[in-house]
């Protein structure tokens, strides 16, 4: 018995995996830059809404014509997949269809997964025209283009030809043919391979079978690289999303501390400050490390798709907001810290960058109104805007740095006890007017 | 008129040792902006009639903190809700109602952190309780078959998931209720929100009151029905820019309520 394609297959196997879990870990390292935030609240809540929202897709489908679609692929996915398992163990063991063995359960199996691939294919191909051809307007914004714009691409023709391996594989399996068992789809190719001798066949077989496992290897190592990590990160992203009203932002814990002690008239104000080591902690955020790690996972979970920026009001008008260009600076400047840490051994050293105006402007963080229509519509519960509130409280609290008319608003709201120059002592005015 | 309404303080309830039914919250814009005076008062006229007894914090109330909390001071946020967290819970309030989505959520959401646990309820909803008890009735006779789209506030719709509590009782004039494109979970915003309603906003083609009184224009409104004092503002300002002023008007849900009953 010929041992080297076992050998061959198990170091490709090894490999694979091996490269893609160090990827991992350093993705973890990474989330982990992130402060800490408490999400071990209400967690039946948590896993419904994992399983409504990432395995349900219930947000997806609230867009109708690409719900449907990215369903096909996603089912497609999850379901084709079983059959790698098989894949796995024959290139292992150096035998040929393992599981064919079950009868007639296995062509059911076959089947479903050749029918899913034709519709994985041929869904694939209207997202590649909807993206390329119709050109629909999220897909074409100033943030989508060089590499987001080929990551889409490279992910869809991934797709293509892993699927169309897929069939081509079983066409051209004399045996698999011969059982005509499940080969619903692929008996239509293997007419076409009519005149090719079975050695021939054999052939275009073992390539079709190893470029189908070798790609499927090298796309699990792409994920890292690519937006395309939404299928891993959409379930953990979905259980930590938020479960507060959409409404309620976080009471900073560290403002309140000081607030309470500026409010309590027992403490003395000329009392002398404990010796303390503590860092004062930073309002707000201005670079990554400053966010929490679930905005983090937010940055990495994020697939690019648009629908917040599609939504957003000041984007539909023009603005240079982008709540979907706010998750890419935030993983961008993230993998760059990453880098950073990854070439002096361990440790971040300070590279005169940071999140704020290197990767997001002021004007794009003015522009929002707060109005939640991004975190609504972001299908894997991803929240831009509460990277915009922590960068607008670092803005505010540690460089006072508002727009001149802000800064009017919060003079009146100190000083009147409103947003306009009026005597509090008017208030009932209008009562007797 | 005025000297009809009634407008106790709850410095007054204090003084006869009695406690009322609710806590109107007037908010800023609810006492100081024209417009949004008279939503003020339309409500008031509505819980007088229901014979709610109702007081104000009058010259004790102060902003809620939320303009400076979306503009991202949170130290003055803090400072005001703490302010207001201290008189209140002075008064023992437990109920509070308001007309400004804004105040709604952050005294319903962010105040507790804080200290102050009330509850609180939008005017719409509160309206609707008092329909549905029927200690208030409406004859629908005066928006009969009128055109009423309702913009939803974000800070009331997406923001705390209130959608049905308005539309219900605009349903209730005998009104023909006509959604805009955008409406509910996926309502477009004013432009106000994030304290952009105290500043001019950044460069674009469009302003964002513009955009959503087109969608409105759409569904050939006669009215747009707003549930929030800065949409009110934001969409009459946009009906003025649309040149659709004497075709449309712009009212609070609890104006119309009023004018049905002819108060």
């Amino acid at each position: 018995m010929n041992y080297i394609p076992s050998i061959l297959f198990a170091i490709a196997l090894i490999a694979g995996i091996g490269y893609f879990v160090k990827n991992i870990n350093k993705l973890i390292r990474n989330i982990k830059l992130g402060h800490d935030v408490d999400v071990n609240d209400n967690k039946p809540q948590r896993w419904k809404n994992m399983a409504m929202i990432a395995l349900g897709q219930s947000k997806m489908v609230r867009r109708p014509i690409a719900g449907f679609l990215h369903v096909i692929v996603y089912v497609g996915f999850v379901v084709i997949n079983i059959e790698v398992l098989e894949i796995i163990l024959d290139g292992l063991f150096g035998t040929h269809r393992m599981f064919s063995s079950i009868g007639s359960l296995y062509g059911v199996l076959i089947g479903t997964f050749e029918i899913l691939a034709l519709l994985v294919f041929v869904s694939v191909i209207v997202f590649w025209l909807r993206r390329n051809t119709l050109k629909l307007k999220r897909f074409w914004a100033n943030e989508m283009t060089s590499w987001p714009k080929s990551d889409a691409n490279y992910i869809l023709y991934f797709e293509m030809v892993l699927m169309a391996l897929f069939l081509l594989m079983n066409a051209t399996d004399v045996q698999f043919q011969a059982m005509n068992n499940g080969n619903i789809i692929s008996e239509y190719i293997a007419s076409w391979f009519g005149n090719t001798s079975g050695e021939t066949l054999h052939i275009i077989e073992r390539i079709a079978w190893w470029l189908h496992i070798l790609g499927i290897l090298v796309f699990l190592n792409y994920l890292y690289f690519s937006k395309h990590l939404h299928i891993l990160l959409a379930f953990p992203n979905t259980y930590y999303g938020r479960l507060k009203p959409k409404g309620q932002f976080d009471n900073n814990e560290a403002v309140t501390k000081e607030v309470k002690m500026m409010m309590d008239p027992n403490v003395d104000p000329f009392a002398p400050q404990p010796e303390s080591t503590e860092v004062p902690p930073k309002f707000g955020a201005s670079d990554v490390q400053d966010l929490s790690w679930v905005q983090l996972l937010n940055a990495y979970t994020c697939t690019e798709c648009g629908r917040c920026t599609d939504e957003c009001p000041a984007n539909q008008t023009g603005k240079k907001l982008s709540p979907r260009k706010i998750m890419m600076d935030t993983r961008d400047r993230l993998e760059e810290v990453g880098k950073n840490i990854d070439s002096n051994s361990g440790e971040f050293k300070l590279d005169g960058k940071q999140l704020l105006d290197d990767y997001i402007t002021r004007e794009e963080l003015w522009a929002c109104t707060t109005c939640n229509a991004c975190v609504e519509a972001c299908p894997v519960s991803i929240d831009p805007l509460s990277i915009i509130m922590e960068m607008r409280r670092y803005l505010v609290m540690e460089q006072s740095a508002a727009p001149m008319e802000l800064n009017n608003m919060m003079t009146n709201v100190e000083n009147n006890g409103a947003p306009w120059p009026y005597n509090q002592m008017d208030r009932l005015n209008w009562k007797n007017e | 008129m005025s000297e009809l309404l009634k407008v106790p303080t709850m410095a007054e309830f204090m003084a006869q040792g009695k406690q009322p039914e609710v806590l109107f919250w007037v908010g800023c814009a609810g006492s100081f902006d024209d417009r949004a005076k008279k939503i003020t008062k339309a409500f008031v006229k509505l819980l007088n009639r229901a014979n709610v007894e109702f007081a104000v914090l009058g010259t004790e109330e102060s902003c809620t903190g939320d303009p400076a909390k979306r503009a991202g001071n949170e130290f003055l946020f803090q400072m005001q809700a703490v302010t207001n967290i201290e008189v209140m819970n002075a008064y023992e309030i437990k109920k509070i109602v308001t007309a400004c989505p804004h105040c709604f959520n952050t005294i319903k959401n962010e105040y507790p952190g804080l200290g102050g646990n009330y509850e609180v309820m939008h005017h719409t909803q509160f309206l609707k309780t008092l329909l549905d008890e029927g200690r208030l009735t409406i004859e629908g006779g005066q928006f009969k078959g009128k055109r009423i789209t309702f913009h939803d506030p974000c800070y009331l719709g997406r923001g705390n998931g209130i959608y049905e509590a308005p539309r219900d009782l605009i349903r209730k004039l005998d009104a023909e209720l006509v959604e805009m494109k955008s409406c509910k979970s996926r309502g477009l915003c004013c432009g106000a929100g994030g304290a952009q309603m105290f500043k001019d906003a950044e460069k674009g083609n469009k302003e964002v009151n513009v955009e959503r009184t087109e969608q409105a224009i759409e569904v050939k409104p006669q009215i747009i029905a707003a549930g929030c004092p800065f949409c009110n503002t934001m969409m009459t300002d946009g009906v003025k820019a649309t040149n659709k002023e004497g075709e449309i008007a712009v009212m609070d849900v609890a104006e119309l309520i009023a004018n049905a009953q002819d108060l």
